[in-house]
């Protein structure tokens, strides 16, 4: 389906013979003319192209399609798209071309194209991985590209992450503290040591990539899963929030659905784009939780 | 129909920052963001936040820095009041816990920018935007604040006086992206536009695709002006394949440029002797141009950036995001090769006219942030100003929208009879084409009630999605946005002359006409990116060609904005900002004078060298 050269002909037809029988029809036939021309020019550019692809490199990819609306659509489907291969391609890249030029209700979310939004994380060739970060030259052939798993598919490649977003804000997932300094414009101290600690945590960035790669959270969905975890983690590891606040977190992090069910698969640590040692963290946290219980026995 | 005292759209730095501070003032503020709010392009920026907050620094420093970066042409209070509140909102990030980075004794580490006079930049790594955008959602989540997120409002309910200046704004209107509802939002107190930057009017750009100066769009066309558009910022560090910023901080911390021959090329061609990497931005972009222009780019193209002589030590300390940007965006690893750079379009130093409480001509309007024009980066924005400008703004704006008084605003709003007009000799007619004139609600009489503005603007707003998508023919918008794209960054650059700004007036002209015939293509109601990409594309074609006209208009070079035929800051005649005002459809083109005088001192324009 992708390399069909749109039916240009038949479409300017049935438009212009419209605009025959309204008013304003000279100006709009001008336009339409105009219009054919710029068509034309374009219907050659897209057949040249396509040679062009054909000839040299295109990327074979399978991309997930369901919409729920469209009848065509309600029953999933796979669909191919053969995109011309440019040096540094990314699959985002080779999507938003074949957006662009062969089905422009092609449906994914994306942003900033650049690694920190989050917004295209993706289950390609069988991994979740984000759009922009992955280079079509690292996969093999045909790039499958699927919607996260585990989460409810909306349409194509976009899935609901509200399930996702309650449990990052179910962790209290923000900076409390007691003792902020009373001097105008004091800032509190931090240690170079503690930033340190607490900086890969701080780097998630929400593309939800952990929690589905995560089997506890697939079978358990009150399980806070590694992103949450790892928010609390930040949260709790930082000097800044005090003693009295850390219990309160690990309390939040040792509840049934918390640190505990984490079986240390690692699969969250393997997909994180951002690098954050997941799986560590939340061990770190069981040793911790670990540790204030024994103070209090 | 959902009803809140306060509503702000768009969810990065100044939007958050808004909803939190009219949220402190007591009001029920709601966000209403195409985005879910972490996905903003806040998140991107990575050098950091300027802070007057040391011992040998002052806020009059700061402001005499960005009133220098901005060319004379900021505005005096405007910039007093964003080097006066940015220490207080920096501790205020660090109180909320931000990850700032540290020097040995625990305090907040800064480092030095481009054209700062003082190491005042504060900074999270290379991720401060993101950092800085954490955080404050962080503050919305624990203040419980609603948020309807991927619902992208499209329309301002606005009544419809003559005079803009009679206007009121009462609320907005939305589509659920998830659903396709179309939903009217009524305002009981205000309107706070935070919708960000329109980098997608370039091809190459450091901006998100969801930047697409929709704020920007709607508010020019419910009658507030559009000031200074032709002022974009180009920066001059970004990978030349993906438009991917590579930050500021790696000249701050002592990055190198130079040229295929080996030069350093900031001292030794002379572009800037003192200062070399570390000019403002516009000297360095056109400096790498010149170099390519005159055959010392490597592959004709870009120039290299050296950070390796910094050590891995130091860089993974500081920097540590760079390398990863280099690596999987450009392959290159930034530890033992330089990394390839080009200017690109960054930030629109122009925008929506706003006094120093944010608030447009409109009433019950306001805006903050990039989409806003206050002006505090005139012709120029520093490195490190965005940030701080987006915290101290967005929550002026919130506590005013919220009710508390700040004072009456110095920078006056709306066009005043005093002021002079000009037509650029456009070659050809500028402003709607096809379409409707938008200028108002819906052309009818002015409605008094309130929620009876926001239904008939829903109304209209229905009728023209279900237009766009019922259409079976047409064209599509990724072409036209393509095309504006293609012709911005080709005449409406780094260098501009009058044949390739009327050239891009005719293309944009041309891309307008399409838009006439534009179509979605896909049917269904269900998460309609094509649709929403549709409506995206319109305030695309709205913002370029503002854009284009200041440049056209503007003879003189200033800033950003360097002219082929004018050579020169012509203060005699150009002190004064670009003003666009959308009349019935149309641009009409009027000056506004600038603002120099300070709280205790006049700004008295000098030659800019670095």
């Amino acid at each position: 389906m992708s390399t069909q050269v749109p039916e240009q002909e038949t479409e300017t037809e049935q438009t212009e013979a419209e605009a025959a029988q309204s008013p304003g029809a000279d100006r709009r036939a001008a336009k339409e003319a105009e219009r054919r021309e710029e068509s034309a020019r374009e219907a050659a550019h897209e057949a040249e192209e396509r040679d062009r692809a054909a000839a040299e490199n295109t990327y074979h990819l399978k991309v997930f399609r369901y919409d729920p609306e469209v009848p065509a659509k309600q029953e999933p489907r796979f669909d191919d798209f053969h995109v011309p291969f440019t040096k540094g391609m990314t699959v985002l890249d080779a999507l938003i071309y074949a957006r662009d030029h062969f089905d422009s209700s092609l449906t994914f979310r994306h942003s900033c194209r650049q690694a920190i939004c989050g917004s295209d994380a993706l289950f390609v060739n069988g991994k979740q991985r984000l759009g922009c970060k992955t280079q079509l030259a690292d996969l093999d052939e045909p790039v499958r590209i699927e919607p996260l798993p585990y989460q409810e598919v909306e349409k194509d490649l976009v899935v609901d992450m509200e399930h996702f977003y309650d449990q990052m804000e179910a962790v209290e997932p923000y900076f409390q503290t007691n003792s902020l300094p009373d001097g105008e414009l004091e800032e509190q101290h931090q240690s170079k040591e503690n930033h340190e600690k607490i900086k890969l945590s701080t780097r998630c960035i929400w593309c939800g990539a952990c929690y589905s790669s995560c089997n506890i959270a697939a079978g358990d969905n009150k399980y806070l899963g590694p992103a949450a975890i790892n928010k609390a983690y930040r949260f709790a590891m930082d000097e800044r929030e005090g003693e009295e606040m850390k219990q309160q977190r690990l309390e939040i992090l040792e509840q049934e659905h918390g640190v505990w069910r984490c079986q240390t698969q690692f699969s969250c640590t393997e997909v994180c784009p951002k690098d954050i040692p997941l799986t560590e963290h939340i061990q770190e946290l069981k040793r911790e939780a670990v540790k204030s219980n024994l103070k209090f026995w | 129909m959902h009803e809140h005292d306060v509503l702000v759209i768009g969810a990065g730095g100044a939007g958050l920052r808004a909803a939190v501070a009219a949220h402190e003032e007591g009001a029920d503020v709601a966000m209403v963001t195409k985005l879910h709010p972490v996905r903003s392009h806040t998140g991107a920026a990575e050098g950091g936040i300027n802070a007057a907050l040391r011992e040998g620094d002052s806020w009059e420093l700061h402001a005499y820095d960005t009133m220098k970066g901005s060319d004379y042409l900021g505005d005096a209070p405007a910039i007093e009041t964003l080097a006066q509140d940015a220490p207080e909102e920096v501790i205020d990030l660090e109180h909320a816990g931000m990850p700032f980075s540290r020097e040995d004794d625990g305090t907040v580490s800064q480092r030095p920018f481009g054209g700062l006079s003082f190491a005042r930049t504060t900074y999270a790594g290379a991720e401060t935007g993101h950092h800085l955008l954490h955080t404050l959602y962080e503050q919305v989540v624990k203040r419980g604040i609603t948020v309807y997120d991927e619902w992208y409002v499209t329309r301002l309910a606005v009544t419809d006086e003559d005079d803009p200046a009679d206007r009121t704004c009462h609320g907005v209107v939305a589509i659920d992206v998830k659903t396709g509802e179309i939903a009217g939002f009524r305002a009981r107190q205000g309107v706070i536009l935070a919708t960000g930057g329109l980098g997608q009017a370039f091809d190459h750009t450091t901006n998100a695709v969801a930047c697409t100066g929709d704020g920007q769009a709607m508010a020019y066309r419910v009658g507030v002006p559009l000031e200074d558009m032709e002022f974009v910022q180009f920066h001059p560090t970004t990978l030349p394949s993906t438009g991917v910023l590579i930050s500021e901080g790696v000249r701050g911390e002592g990055g190198i440029l130079y040229n295929a021959e080996g030069e350093r090329f900031m001292f030794e061609r002379g572009y800037a002797n003192n200062a070399g990497e570390l000019a403002s931005r516009d000297v360095v972009s056109r400096a790498e141009l010149t170099e390519v222009n005159e055959g010392r780019g490597i592959e004709d193209e870009y120039v290299h950036l050296d950070m390796r002589h910094l050590g891995e030590e130091r860089i993974i300390d500081r920097l540590e995001n760079i390398l990863h940007l280099a690596g999987d965006f450009e392959g290159v690893d930034a530890l033992e090769e330089p990394m390839p750079v080009k200017p690109g379009q960054h930030y629109e130093m122009g925008g929506i006219e706003v006094d120093e409480n944010g608030e447009t001509v409109v009433s019950g309007l306001y805006a903050a942030g990039e989409c806003a024009c206050v002006s505090v980066h005139g012709s120029n924005r520093l490195g490190g100003n965005a940030l701080p400008e987006l915290i101290v703004f967005g929550r002026r704006a919130g506590e005013h929208a919220a009710g508390r008084d700040l004072g009456e605003a110095e920078i006056p709003t709306g066009r005043s009879d005093e002021f002079e007009t000009d037509e650029i000799g456009s070659p050809v007619t500028l402003g709607e084409a096809g379409i409707e004139g938008e200028a108002l609600a819906d052309g009818g009489p002015t409605l008094a009630d309130p929620d009876a503005v926001v239904e008939a603007a829903v109304d209209v707003e229905r009728r023209r999605v279900d237009h766009l998508l019922d259409r079976d023919e047409g064209v599509n918008h990724a072409e036209i946005r393509a095309g504006v794209q293609r012709t911005m960054t080709e005449n409406v650059n780094v260098f501009r002359e009058a044949p390739g700004l009327k050239q891009a007036l005719r293309d944009i002209r041309a891309a307008r006409e399409r838009y006439a015939d534009v179509a979605v293509t896909d049917p269904s109601r269900t998460f309609n990116t094509d649709l929403i990409q549709t409506i995206e594309t319109r305030n695309i074609l709205d913002v370029a060609e503002a854009i284009t006209i200041g440049a056209l208009a503007r003879e003189e070079f200033r800033g950003a904005h360097w002219r082929a035929e004018f050579q020169a800051r012509r203060d005699d005649e150009w002190l004064k900002h670009t003003m666009l005002a959308w009349e019935n459809g149309s641009p009409e083109l009027y000056y506004k004078p600038v603002d120099l005088q300070g709280e205790e001192k006049e700004y008295e324009p000098k030659e800019r060298s670095y």
